[in-house]
């Protein structure tokens, strides 16, 4: 049943910092909303307990990707289809480009934002096997400062994250390491466009003579979080992706992952794709 | 349920116009464009941003409007399918869907010409691929997609994005 919308309050602070003095007055009473690709969807299903927002969609201090030597920090507010458009992160961060461009349609993509995609923390979330093959840190931000934390680490179950009530997700940092490496990504739906992961793959490695010098795996809808394949990525790491070291991963992988049974697909299915998927990143690694 | 909000004024030009809507901030923009504004050109298929029968320009960007809250309409310049004539004149996206059999039963129609023209606004003259994904977050269950697609890459033809 569609909410009672005379029930919800949002309001528009002039800056960040009135934000954040909100937020800090009275934790967990006044939320941040943003594109609302999430938020409204559970407005109209009925589904949306919090009642007040405040609408940081605008706030100039949380929007705009900014590059230097090492790093390419993506404010929190930086759109999919900002992301799509944008020439270094097409060139260097391909899997976060592919990520934005399979998030729905052009009209999700203008209104979605990454700060959105990381706060709403759903498992089966598009960009965050992205973010954690490139090592992605969060810049968060209260009215008591500000922390780094790496990403990686940053869920702590089922749609819980380590954002305390009264912090935004100010930024998103990525360093400019890993455009040498080979990219992997893929994700597999129901239909190309606007679907739902069932398994969502994200994999980068650095190759040196054959080997794997080094690896990151991720992977979205085969848990209760969005999950970094640590096991199976210490499996490959130092090896050439033969065939005995393929199956080692896939068995590994089988162990390390946890998919069930849900309206999209079932635990079977997500479990043979996701080690089909491994066994083609490594397949792509010796091409 | 109390009220906890009270209405707000939310000030936007609609297709050239200058209006103010008072409406609820979370109102969906979609309900006030139909119900306030009397624009109901502007269908609801799903209501969750997966059809795209609601689709319209806000400050020349495509976007789901049953997934907008109306206050962050307010300050915005919005386009939706009666503002695509220009007097009595049909665009070419609009003639080309007529010539072409682009619209059956019509509910995906408005919206559907709306990505079509952000698209052509975006990228005039666009390729195949170019053109399902632009047209990918609009679905049709009546043409099969054929006459909607040819509709499109005729109206291109025209070259000439309207603003």
């Amino acid at each position: 049943m569609r909410s009672y919308i005379p029930g919800y309050e949002m309001e528009v602070p002039r800056n960040l910092a009135e934000t954040l003095e909100r937020m800090a007055r009275e934790p967990g009473t006044w939320k941040p909303f943003a594109g609302g690709t999430d938020l409204m969807v559970l407005l109209e299903a009925g589904k949306l307990p919090q009642r007040k927002y405040l609408s940081i969609w605008k706030l100039p201090e949380l929007g705009g990707v900014s590059v230097t030597h090492t790093h390419v920090t993506l404010g929190s507010l930086t759109t999919y289809s900002e992301i799509r458009q944008h020439e270094v992160l097409a060139s260097e961060f391909p899997l976060l480009c592919r990520a934005a461009a399979e998030t729905g349609s052009v009209a999700t993509q203008n209104r979605g934002t990454l700060g959105g995609n990381i706060a709403n923390a759903s498992p089966a979330a598009d960009s965050p096997p992205a973010l954690l093959v490139y090592d992605a840190e969060l810049e968060l931000v209260s009215s008591r400062g500000t922390r780094w934390t790496p990403y990686h680490g940053f869920w702590k179950g089922y749609k819980q994250i380590g954002l305390r009530e009264d912090e935004l997700i100010r930024a998103i940092r990525l360093p400019r390491e890993k455009s040498a490496w080979t990219h992997f990504y893929r994700k597999v739906g129901t239909r190309r466009a606007q679907a739902i992961s069932k398994v969502c793959f994200a994999g980068a490695a650095r190759m040196e003579s054959g080997q794997i010098a080094d690896v990151r795996i991720a992977l979205g809808s085969v848990a209760p979080t969005v999950l970094r394949a640590i096991d199976t990525e210490n499996v490959l790491r130092g090896e050439k992706p033969a065939s005995a070291i393929v199956h080692a991963a896939r068995e590994t992988l089988a162990r390390e992952i946890a998919p069930i049974d849900d309206i999209r697909s079932t635990a079977r299915y997500r479990l043979r794709v996701a080690q089909n998927l491994v066994a083609e990143f490594c397949e792509q690694l010796t091409a | 349920m109390s009220e906890a909000s009270r209405k707000i004024r939310v000030r936007c030009v609609i297709n050239g116009q200058a209006v103010t809507l008072e409406t609820y901030p979370l109102a969906r923009l979609l309900d006030v464009l139909r119900e306030q504004a009397g624009l109901t050109g502007t269908k609801e298929g799903c209501g969750e941003g997966e059809c795209g029968a609601c689709s319209i320009e806000m400050d020349g960007v495509l976007v789901n409007s049953c997934l907008v809250p109306a206050l962050q309409a307010d300050g915005t310049t919005i386009r939706t399918i009666e503002g695509v004539a220009d007097r009595g004149h049909l665009d070419a996206v609009q003639q080309a869907f007529l010539t072409h059999g682009g619209a059956q039963c019509g509910i995906c129609t408005p919206g559907m010409i709306l990505a079509a023209l952000n698209l052509l606004g975006r990228t005039p003259q666009p390729t195949t691929a170019e053109i399902r994904e632009g047209l990918a977050g609009n679905l049709c269950r009546c043409t099969g997609y054929t006459k909607i697609f040819e509709s499109v890459v005729e109206a291109c033809r025209f070259a000439r994005p309207s603003s």
